[in-house]
């Protein structure tokens, strides 16, 4: 029996209003007379009037709504009114009804099951379940093909559908009724073996295209070179039998770039040890001995996230992740499982950290680009339009991150047009946890042997299968749809709230881990290695619906899941208060000491795989990098005597301009941590950084920034790493982080991680981040790389085309403030503050933003003097501690142009500044105004100060040389930006209110 | 003396509950966080405690509509014992999804005795979307423990459906009882930050309301989160004015009143 309860608004309903406002760029707007919606709750299972009408009501509040629902069992239909004319009065001549596809995560409907269960005290068996959709009512004269595509706009086909109902096919649903998307799958539920005594030619089209499947289709791939195929087939010779599907799919999980970063891992040239030994880790290795007793890494580069020492009683944990081609895919869903993703990073490390804020990068291609590309080329797959992949990327952050009640004050928007095949989507958790837990260190954890294996949060279903073998590949026709999640923040905020609130602090676990990437096949291989085995029993594992088989069982990426080594005299314990926590947790095997991961199902063992060869099997690769020259046309600029217009203009570039609409819909309040903002002053400014103070009863704080500047990649990649480095500490320290302590996070999203050309880009990133973290004693604590952003399709006119991004590098910072009352803000304050700039400027306009906007490339970028920008932090430090510092802004993307405007808008206050008096070597206006030399500061302060400040400037230190610095101007009450030039006329001049409007009018409309 | 006892819910998607157990021991209270099932379990009473908190946040993610799920839950297992807390002399407090809760559980206006009987909605906002932002507050209407000596004050919002609606009827009798005790109006901050007073849309401004009690109080804006003063917005330039005048800066921020009111009401 199926019945469909629709909720009805009965007052205005904003929702409707906004969604008719999603259409007004269709020409056919004006039609539109009116949109409406209703909310679809579709169950199956047999009730009875009664009850359906008691679940009628706890659908709705009343006071707005009412609610429609039929009954449609075989042969007979009635309908029944909640709160409700009977005659309900709706106009329309259309109605469009979205909902999910079969085993796409229905939250919604989730909790309206649960809702039922309790209420009516009754369960829900393996066939029945709530199903959600959402009608949207529109009325006009439009014609269906219109309609169409208002509906194309609306829905995702990889994980919706949508159904157009006329008015009449409306009324009389019952002839065109809107199936309940059940999963239905007649997976044999057997395990294959696979035969590997093959030719060469067969063998890596096993690893290319996926295990031959009892249809005669390929499973999808495996990600496998024809080099590990051989290793593969050579130890299952020496076994002297064939590999069970299961244990093929496993090894192609463990070994996948995902997993196992072989390129950063793999020899490369010379370097035998690898990019991220020599480098990464090399770096910090060579800065915590450097540092000697001042070292404040606790755990690095070992767990899920990296940890450093906030105070005596607590650690601080961060971790960055990326979660870019689900994000292609499905915008919303890719980015809401990256964001709640990553927050399992920070539950998994050590015994649980709490999270306590998110951070976030994303990059997009213009949104205003309507071209569209294919990932076919009978151009029946579309990609998403650059514009609804941002929006949906920013609503998954939303929901994940204030769903899950931490707050997400830091990040950025970053556009070029290379990210159009494969927007990146950065996602960041930071986590708080006491040094101490149930008396034992709360950073170690190791799985004992006769520990229970735990699988705790979701159930397994088809989600996600093949997602790390396919993140390893770039996009392609053939990419499986599987591949994309959809996040459920309320399960994981539960087990959340139950594992570091409760479990954690009684003691009754010896590990935890994150279920990410690869599913149990790789979370609990991982775990195997800390006890030196396992043994699972696949039965055991709960499931959404049945028919899976057991491969998919065991690399099933369905989300909101981790796992824990329980002791057995815990576990009921454990199990107890998981379910008194409305938690799933589920027994499904046990630690082992045998060397072996064995996995058995119905009575039979179907995976048996040395833990060495699992972990250690896979054949290292001969990996050469090639230099190329990047070599661009050095524009010849003219000498402007108005730069006016330039400055405006650049204000209102997508890389500059204000993001607010972004900032307000994150919620950067929550746990009531917040001191200053992600918008700040009068004029509320996007910041580049924020100062957090997570423990309550302390005045201690926390800063987060990022640098980033993939505009330099293509000219010199060591720059722009030793660039972004630089730009992502010195905004720590701008914001109040003392220079000591600060800690450093590094992502890297690449471009066809196997062209040589890419891997010595690739390695003289490293070099710069190994040469600039080690000059600053600042230590890498944790990071992530993602090496194959390219997209491989056509273009509208059929022709081939390869999207790659450019190699793109995140630094994120995470300093300490030792007392968040030192903490600065970008406004300026007071008319009659003196504004000063430490640091040279040089006529570094290589790929700058200014060059970026006038259609040029360059060459010459921003070069970093490493003691010398320590040695200006260092002061800065010092003024800040003596209160001298009224306000402070980084100088970044766009110049001493950019960091003036933002001050003077933020603090809605004129400024004057003469260029005569900036301090280094430039030969014009516009290098002056718009070079990203590093190393910079613009910053003012009481003009009473001004002894007091430059003498700390003039203090020469013994080690280092002095920090040029100059006064440069003053704030003003005209309301009005002006520079004078090196020739002594103006150059800018600009009123304030002007600069906010065009600051402001990009996203004014989001 | 004896430190009140205060209860604040927790599970299934609540997240402010730490920060308000925190708010009310800053104010002399004793806090203690309770999850739900436990009071269902009966491992906890609420009849002993004073003050009973629906602290903010996401309970089952706001799907139904934000609220109805964990009201319904409380319908179905602890109505009794919320009901009899309500006829005592107590205090409750619902802020945010709380306040959410709390409508959908028709605690808050509960006008004329219709303890339970739905009679505002808490809708979505008038652009759709989530937003956290401050606000500034006004104090009106009839006299509540949880606001006296209170006129105005500023702290966080942080909403997808706080949009405030009742009928026409329901309306006027709130009015003239005097209920609608919190409304957004422009305030410092407002004026600070040059952005609108109403930030959701609310009828008539309302940001809180309290039952014909008094002792009963939803809001939607959230205190909690404007404990310090450094945590105001214009925080830095305040703080750079008072130093150059030599004047102390201030510790305490705006929202710590209200809950120093709720633990005084029982002293």
């Amino acid at each position: 029996m199926i019945s469909r309860i629709a909720v009805y608004q009965k007052v205005p309903d904003t929702r409707a209003k906004s969604r008719q406002k999603s259409f007004q760029n269709f020409p056919f707007y004006k039609k539109i007379k009116s949109v409406d919606l209703a909310d679809i709750y579709t169950i199956e299972k047999i009730l009875s009037s009664e009850q359906l009408k008691k679940i009628g009501f706890t659908l709705i509040n009343p006071v707005t709504e009412g609610s429609k629902i039929r009954i449609i069992s075989s042969g007979s239909e009635n309908t029944l009114f909640v709160n409700l004319e009977h005659n309900l009065k709706v106009n329309f001549n259309w109605a469009i009804e979205i909902g999910f596809l079969p085993g796409v995560t229905d939250n919604i409907g989730k909790t309206t099951r649960t809702g039922i269960e309790d209420h009516l005290k009754l369960k829900f068996d393996f066939e029945e379940d709530v199903y959600s959709s959402q009608v949207t009512f529109i009325s006009g004269a439009l014609s269906k093909s219109e309609i169409k595509q208002i509906a194309a706009g609306m829905y995702n086909p990889l994980i919706q559908r949508a159904h157009i109902y006329d008015k009449k096919d409306f009324v009389s649903e019952g002839k065109n009724l809107f199936l309940v998307p059940k999963v239905s799958i007649t997976g044999a539920q057997k395990v294959l073996d696979v035969d590997l005594n093959v030719s060469d030619e067969e063998l890596a089209k096993i690893g290319k295209e996926g295990i031959m499947g009892p249809d005669g289709k390929p499973r999808g791939p495996l990600a496998l070179g024809l080099d590990y195929m051989h290793a593969i087939q050579n130890y299952f010779k020496s076994k002297k039998r064939n590999p069970t599907d299961i244990e093929l799919e496993t090894l192609a999980q463990t070994w996948s770039e995902h997993c196992k970063h072989t390129i950063f891992a793999g020899p490369l040239d010379d370097i035998q040890e690898g990019l991220f030994k020599r480098y990464i880790k090399g770096a910090t290795e060579k800065i915590r001995k450097l540092r000697g007793k001042d070292d404040f890494c606790v755990s690095v580069f070992k767990d899920n996230s990296g940890a450093i020492e906030f105070d005596e009683n607590f650690l601080v944990t961060h971790k960055v992740e990326t979660h870019n081609t689900p994000s292609a895919l499905d915008p919303f869903g890719g980015s809401i499982t990256g964001i709640v993703g990553v927050n399992r990073d920070a539950l998994g490390f050590g015994l649980g950290a709490k999270p306590i804020f998110n951070t976030y990068g994303f990059c997009f291609a213009d949104p205003d680009d309507n071209r569209l590309i294919y990932r076919d080329f009978q151009k029946t797959q579309a990609m998403l339009l650059p514009k609804r992949i941002m929006e949906g990327v920013i609503a998954g952050v939303n929901a994940g991150g204030n769903q899950s009640g931490i707050p997400t004050p830091m990040g950025f928007l970053y556009f070029d047009g290379r990210y159009k095949g494969k927007p990146l989507v950065f996602c960041g958790t930071v986590g708080l946890i006491p040094k101490k837990s149930a008396g034992r260190k709360s950073w170690e954890k190791k799985a004992k042997p006769g520990d229970y294996v735990i699988m705790m949060g979701g159930k397994v279903g088809l989600d996600g299968i093949h997602g790390a073998t396919f993140s390893s590949e770039s996009l392609h026709s053939g990419s499986p749809s599987t591949a994309v999640q959809i996040g459920d923040p309320i399960t994981q905020k539960k087990f959340s709230d139950a594992i570091v609130k409760e479990a954690r602090d009684l003691g009754l676990y010896n590990s935890i881990t994150d279920n990410g990437g690869g599913g149990l096949s790789s979370s609990v291989g991982e775990m195997a290695k800390e006890s030196g085995g396992v043994i699972v029993n696949l039965e055991k594992v709960p499931l959404k619906y049945p028919g899976l088989d057991p491969w998919q069982i065991w690399i099933s990426e369905s989300q909101e899941r981790m796992n824990l080594a329980v002791p057995k005299t815990k576990w009921k314990k454990f199990e107890q208060l998981m379910k008194s926590r409305g938690v799933g947790a589920w027994n499904i095997g046990e630690f082992t000491k045998s060397g072996k991961c064995l996995i058995k199902y119905s009575g039979k063992t179907i995976l048996d795989l040395d833990l060495d060869f699992l972990h250690e099997g896979l054949p290292k690769r001969v990996q050469r990098s090639a230099y190329r020259v990047g070599n661009f046309e050095e524009p010849e600029l003219k000498q402007e005597k108005d730069l006016t217009k330039d400055f405006a203009n650049m204000l209102g570039r997508l890389n500059i301009c204000s993001y607010d609409f972004l900032s307000t819909q994150y919620d950067h309040t929550v746990q009531g941590t917040a001191v200053t903002y992600p918008l700040q002053g009068r004029g509320r400014v996007n910041s580049e950084a924020v100062v957090v103070k997570p423990v309550y009863k302390s005045n201690r704080g926390l800063v987060l920034s990022q640098g980033y500047f993939p505009g330099y990649s293509e000219i010199d990649a060591y720059k722009m790493a030793a660039a972004s480095v630089d730009a992502a500490f010195k905004n720590a320290v701008i914001a109040g982080a003392n220079p000591e302590k600060i800690a450093l996070l590094d992502n890297f999203c690449w471009p066809s991680g196997d062209d040589p050309v890419r891997l010595d880009q690739l390695k003289k990133t490293c070099e710069g981040v190994y040469d600039l973290s080690v000059a600053y004693l600042s230590p890498l604590i944790s990071g992530k790389d993602s090496m194959f952003n390219d997209f491989k399709g056509f273009d509208d006119k059929g022709k081939p085309v390869k999207i790659s991004v450019p190699p793109t590098l995140l630094i994120t910072s995470l300093g300490i403030v030792d007392n968040v009352e030192n903490a600065v803000t970008i406004d300026a304050k007071f008319p009659g503050d003196l504004i000063y700039v430490l640091g040279e400027t040089s006529g570094e306009l290589g790929g700058s933003e200014y060059y970026s906007m006038l259609g040029y490339e360059g060459n010459r970028i921003p070069e970093v003097d490493p003691y010398k920008n320590y040695n200006l932090y260092k002061n800065y430090t010092k003024a800040v501690e003596k209160g001298l510092i009224a306000s402070a802004i980084g100088i970044n993307r766009g110049g001493l142009a950019v960091a003036l405007a933002k001050m003077s808008m933020s603090g809605i206050l004129g400024a004057s500044v003469n260029l005569k008096r900036l301090p280094g070597k430039f030969s014009s206006d516009s290098e002056a105004l718009f070079s990203e030399s590093t190393g910079r500061i613009l910053l003012t302060i009481d003009p009473k100060k001004k002894k007091e400040f430059e003498k700390l400037f003039e203090e020469k230190l013994s080690l280092f040389k002095g920090v040029a610095f100059a006064e440069i101007g003053k704030v003003t009450n005209d309301m009005s930006i002006k520079a004078t030039s090196i020739n002594n006329t103006i150059v800018i001049n600009i009123l304030v209110q002007k600069a906010l409007e065009t600051y402001r009018r990009r996203f004014e409309k989001w | 003396m004896v430190k009140p006892k205060v209860l604040i819910l927790s599970g299934y998607g609540l997240n402010c509950e730490e920060e308000e157990a925190f708010a009310f021991e800053l104010a002399g209270g004793e806090s203690r966080i309770v999850h739900i099932n436990d009071l269902i379990d009966k491992k906890v009473k609420i009849s002993d405690y004073q003050i009973l908190v629906f602290p903010g946040g996401f309970s089952f993610g706001d799907d139904t509509g934000s609220g109805k799920a964990y009201a319904n839950r409380i319908r179905d297992h602890l109505w009794e014992e919320v009901k009899k807390f309500v006829s005592e002399d107590k205090l409750m407090v619902g802020f945010c999804n709380g306040f959410q809760i709390m409508a959908n559980l028709g605690l808050v206006p509960a006008l004329d005795g219709k303890i339970g009987e739905r009679q505002v909605a808490l809708q979505y906002n008038k652009n759709s979307r989530y937003i956290n932002r401050w606000v500034d507050l006004e104090v009106s209407g009839r006299k509540t423990p949880w606001l006296l000596g209170i006129d105005k004050f500023s702290c966080p919002i942080a909403h997808g459906e706080g949009r405030f609606y009742t009928d026409p009827e329901t309306l006027i009798k709130i009015n003239e009882r005097g209920l609608a005790v919190l409304k957004y109006y422009e305030g410092e901050i407002c004026k600070y930050q040059n952005i609108e007073p109403n930030p959701n849309g609310s009828l008539e401004s309302i940001a809180g309301i309290v039952d014909e009690t008094g002792k009963i109080f939803g809001l939607m804006p959230h205190p909690e989160r404007a404990l310090f003063f450094n945590q105001r917005p214009d925080a830095p330039l305040l703080k750079e004015k008072y130093k150059r005048e030599g004047v102390k800066i201030p510790k305490e921020g705006p929202g710590m009143q209200i809950f120093k009111n709720g633990i005084a009401y029982f002293k």
